[in-house]
């Protein structure tokens, strides 16, 4: 088997907050192959987002790595210099940001911000880049493009807005694509849309894609393989179709059950999970899902789970039910 | 068939013994704002010091004695005396009691027009919010000093002219903050709930909007000292203050001592430190304060 | 653009009427004892009697009547006569206006090239020690009175060194150099105590800046901290230091008053001063009027500039 493309083993990333230290990513393990769409799904606080950032060091000033590496096309991103992930944001790894509204810059013009990454990483001159991020805007289909480069972002919809991230990330042809939520912030008609653009053009651009995401249809119909997180653990790991088929963690069997299905009879009640997600501030010491999972035992209170292969490349974080 | 879930109840932690929440604030502000308690502690001393001052001075303010003119600090004078001879310390510690009062009376006046003006235009908006908004824009459009320098020229100085002149001026400005804190305030349910059974107006602002308006009204307070005590200072050294024979430590910095200040620097030095400590310890005090009542008031000043 | 021009404008006239009703208000506010003062003190070759002084300033009309003459007046640039030197104010609020305004300008630029970097410097550093540095000095600054370091910088350097500041004003256009070196030493004093202020709302402004989503996005691409702030953060806060700038200008203009007072700069400030000594009032109500006004264009002007540097309000 080759390398994966990403591989981040027993991630742990903790928060100073007022009310101590929060562990927000707790021995997290993923991987990546190239060109492959990965999917990683989970409630909000599950750790998701948080585990996205920490592969560009984008954590801010009250995020800390505490354990872990993140190896990516055979470096350890951890271990790099300022100057080092510097050079690989943006350019070998780029990301996409959950609110197109905010997250481009009210007075430079689409143009600078497109071209932008170019400029930078590929040292061309600004004609050039701005050449190029003319070209970009076509690709994601922004009407007009060359007349829209000296527009601002208030000038555009949401959904125009974030095929605008898309073409910023898609800039300098990363390798992996990180899409933090990227349709969440969006109206449901125009989320299909966008989902469909960045599947389309990963698979043009021969990119990896990280789906970060809640939403379990989108799953189904994007990724290739999933990881569900649950309080900043995974607690499973397949490739889609089995993930649907047949879950095999407490958790994951109620995130599919309660998604209400076409053929379900009227009437009848949604079935969701008990309780509610933990706080993150005190995690229980033993697996994290134990208070509202149904078939929790003594063992599940006291130890917290490793995962385990179950079924082939499918991991669970469970002890075991039956 | 699962087992249940053992259900380990920890017992709660037993319940601290109820403590004054006046007591808690010191703990917090020593424990958590040194700077600031430090502050707050050398204001409290000019305070005592200010209150005590006719006892703790060993010479009248006015006491002139022409054969010790112009003496550099030493045992008998530890600050030096001036060109009649008068002890500057003495001098130091009256002009410290008038600024005290001057400060505390019209800190307090300016926070009464503050609260009233915000309570009206906040809670009343509409046009009433519209029209004293841009009143009190006219108002704040000219620097305080200038205001200052006009009115007192029409009233003329003394002591309550001054104090009710700061008063109003301050109090106008303030208005803006409390005005802030009273439309945020609002916003929640127990106003709209009050309201909904036919609560007095009267009885809703006082009851309801002005406790939860406080911590903002206690920071303004404190801030407002600073200020007013620095413009009477100011109003002082161009003539316009407290009106002699009183020590006023703006008056003592003015044009008539300077001549002299040449030939004794040491009178330049006493009444500016003096202020200037005064002005920062409170300073330092109420931003704090300010952090810790309310965090969210951090940049609105 | 231009809508947003309009609205500005038109925003304009209930402040600038509010305005002028304070400074009317004001003058209106003279105790009748006070005119017998007057009368005493301003016994002149020209043998007013309290009808004249009435009149003079108008206190035999009814009080709107007195509000539009006066209004009207002003309007037309008569802004009445000195009661002691009996020239037009117009004339002397002509001459001095200029230098006040020299005098402010270059406080401006000293606050300014003071404020801005450490400002934006303590941002960048929050929390570490230059940024508690920073924040104690200016602190300090808020506490330090302008007119004792004004006394402390006449006094100490006479004593230790024997040099005192330059006390005679120039015209500029006679000598810049005199001109400069007299205006030097008020400007720096007045602009590092304005300083403070200044540098606390840089650094808040650049705080909110640093905190956006825009910020973290163009992080993700790869810029440098210094291309970050440069070519991101500042265009975002020079905006509102824009207008913090020009709420300084209430702050600068007090603080001329009391500098020109010590430093003997012939300025507004001085007029109004000399004015007060001589109960002049139609020259303190010339200046009061003319600080207010003046203030409101620089607000007015600073508005605008927002329309210049944030495109959003551009294209509304």
């Amino acid at each position: 088997m080759s390398e994966a493309l990403l591989s981040i083993s027993d991630l742990s990333v903790s928060f100073r907050t007022d009310r101590g230290r929060v562990q927000a990513v707790d021995s997290v393990s993923l991987h990546v192959d190239a060109g492959e769409t990965l999917a990683i799904v989970g409630e909000s606080g599950s750790g998701k987002s948080v585990t996205a950032l920490s592969i560009l060091q984008l954590l801010g000033d009250n995020g800390s790595i505490d354990r872990g590496s993140i190896r990516f096309d055979g470096t350890n991103l951890i271990d790099l210099s300022p100057e080092g992930i510097r050079d690989i944001r943006g350019d070998r790894i780029a990301m996409i940001f959950q609110e197109p509204m905010s997250s481009l810059n009210p007075v430079l013009t689409i143009g600078k911000q497109v071209a932008e990454p170019v400029w930078l990483h590929r040292k061309m001159s600004w004609k050039d880049a701005y050449a190029q991020a003319g070209e970009l805007l076509a690709r994601v289909s922004i009407p007009d493009a060359t007349a829209r480069l000296n527009d601002y972002p208030h000038q555009f919809s949401g959904g125009m807005r974030q095929r605008v991230m898309i073409a910023m990330a898609l800039a300098c042809q990363p390798r992996l694509i990180i899409a933090d939520e990227p349709t969440t912030a969006l109206d449901v008609t125009v989320q299909a849309q966008i989902l469909a653009l960045l599947k389309e053009l990963t698979r043009e651009f021969d990119a990896a894609l990280i789906l970060i995401t809640h939403d379990l249809g989108v799953v189904a119909r994007y990724a290739d393989r999933v990881s569900v997180m649950y309080a900043g653990r995974i607690v499973e790991t397949a490739a889609a179709l089995p993930l649907y088929k047949t879950p095999q963690h407490p958790y994951t069997q109620g995130l599919m059950a309660s998604i209400p299905g076409l053929d379900g009879i009227s009437g009848q009640r949604l079935k969701s999970i008990d309780g509610q997600p933990p706080d993150l501030a005190q995690l229980p010491a033993g697996c994290a899902f134990a208070p509202r999972c149904e078939h929790a035992h003594a063992r599940c209170i006291q130890d917290s789970p490793s995962l385990d292969i179950v079924a082939t490349d499918h991991l669970r974080a469970c002890h075991g039910y039956d | 068939m699962s087992d249940t879930v053992p259900t380990t109840v920890t017992p709660l932690p037993a319940l601290p013994p109820a403590r004054s929440p006046l007591a808690l604030f010191f703990v917090k502000l020593f424990r958590d704002k040194p700077l600031g308690a430090v502050g707050g502690v050398i204001f409290v001393i000019f305070l005592l010091a200010g209150v005590f001052a006719d006892v703790l001075a060993p010479y009248g303010m006015n006491e002139t004695n022409l054969a010790v003119r112009l003496q550099s600090p030493s045992v008998e004078f530890p600050m030096g005396t001036d060109h009649l001879g008068r002890d500057v310390w003495s001098r130091i510690l009256i002009g410290g009691q008038i600024s005290m009062l001057v400060g505390f009376l019209a800190a307090g006046l300016a926070t009464i027009v503050s609260i009233v003006i915000g309570l009206v235009s906040g809670y009343f908006g509409g046009k009433v919010d519209m029209l004293i908004q841009r009143m009190v824009d006219a108002w704040m459009t000219f620097p305080d000093l200038v205001l200052l320098i006009v009115v007192i020229s029409v009233v003329g100085p003394g002591i309550p002219q001054i104090v009710i002149v700061l008063g109003l001026l301050y109090g106008i400005a303030g208005s803006r903050i409390v005005r802030g804190s009273v439309i945020s305030v609002q916003e929640n349910m127990y106003v709209h709930a009050a309201q909904s059974i036919g609560a007095r107006t009267v009885y809703i602002l006082w009851y309801h909007i002005l406790p939860n308006i406080m911590p903002v009204v206690i920071v303004l307070f404190t801030t407002r000292i600073g200020a007013v005590i620095l413009a009477e200072a100011g109003l002082s050294f161009l003539g316009l203050g407290v009106p002699p024979p009183a020590p006023t430590w703006g008056s003592m910095l003015s044009g008539t001592g300077r001549t002299y200040m040449y030939l004794g620097p040491w009178l330049a030095l006493a009444p500016g430190l003096c202020l200037t400590i005064v002005v920062y310890a409170i300073n330092i005090f109420g931003d704090a304060l300010r952090d810790l009542l309310d965090p969210r008031m951090r940049g609105s000043q | 653009m231009q809508a947003y021009i309009i609205r500005r404008l038109l925003a304009l006239v209930p402040t600038l009427l509010f305005t002028s009703i304070i400074v009317f208000g004001s003058m209106r506010l003279i105790p009748g004892d006070v005119i017998d003062l007057m009368l005493a003190q301003n016994d002149i070759s020209t043998g007013q009697d309290r009808a004249k002084i009435e009149a003079a300033l108008g206190l035999d009309q009814p009080i709107y009547i007195q509000y539009f003459d006066w209004a009207a007046g002003v309007i037309q640039g008569d802004f009445g006569r000195s009661l002691w030197k009996n020239t037009p104010v117009s004339q002397q609020l002509a001459e001095r206006l200029p230098i006040t305004f020299e005098l402010g300008f270059l406080a401006l630029l000293v606050a300014l090239s003071v404020a801005l970097p450490i400002g934006i410097l303590s941002a960048m550093r929050q929390d570490t020690a230059a940024d508690y540095i920073a924040r104690s000095f200016s602190l300090l600054m808020l506490a330090i009175p302008a007119f004792w370091l004004g006394t402390l910088v006449m006094v100490f350097p006479s004593v230790w060194w024997r040099w005192s500041p330059a006390l005679e004003y120039t015209p500029f256009f006679v000598d810049p150099i005199a001109n400069l070196s007299h205006m030097i030493v008020p400007a720096v004093l007045l602009g590092l105590s304005i300083s403070a202020v200044t540098m606390r709302m840089t650094r808040t402004m650049m705080l909110e800046v640093m905190r956006q989503d825009y910020i973290r996005t163009a992080r993700a691409k790869g810029l440098t901290e210094r291309l970050l702030v440069v070519r991101h953060a500042l265009r975002n806060g020079l905006i509102p230091i824009v207008t913090l700038v020009g709420l300084q200008a209430p702050l600068l203009i007090g603080g001329t008053v009391i500098l020109e007072q010590i430093f003997v700069v012939p300025g507004m400030g001085m007029m109004l001063l000399d004015a007060v000594s001589q109960r002049d009032y139609p020259v303190i109500s010339g200046v009061f009027l003319v600080v207010g006004v003046a203030i409101l264009l620089i607000n007015l002007i600073v508005d605008l500039s927002y329309g210049l540097l944030d495109p959003k309000v551009r294209h509304q």
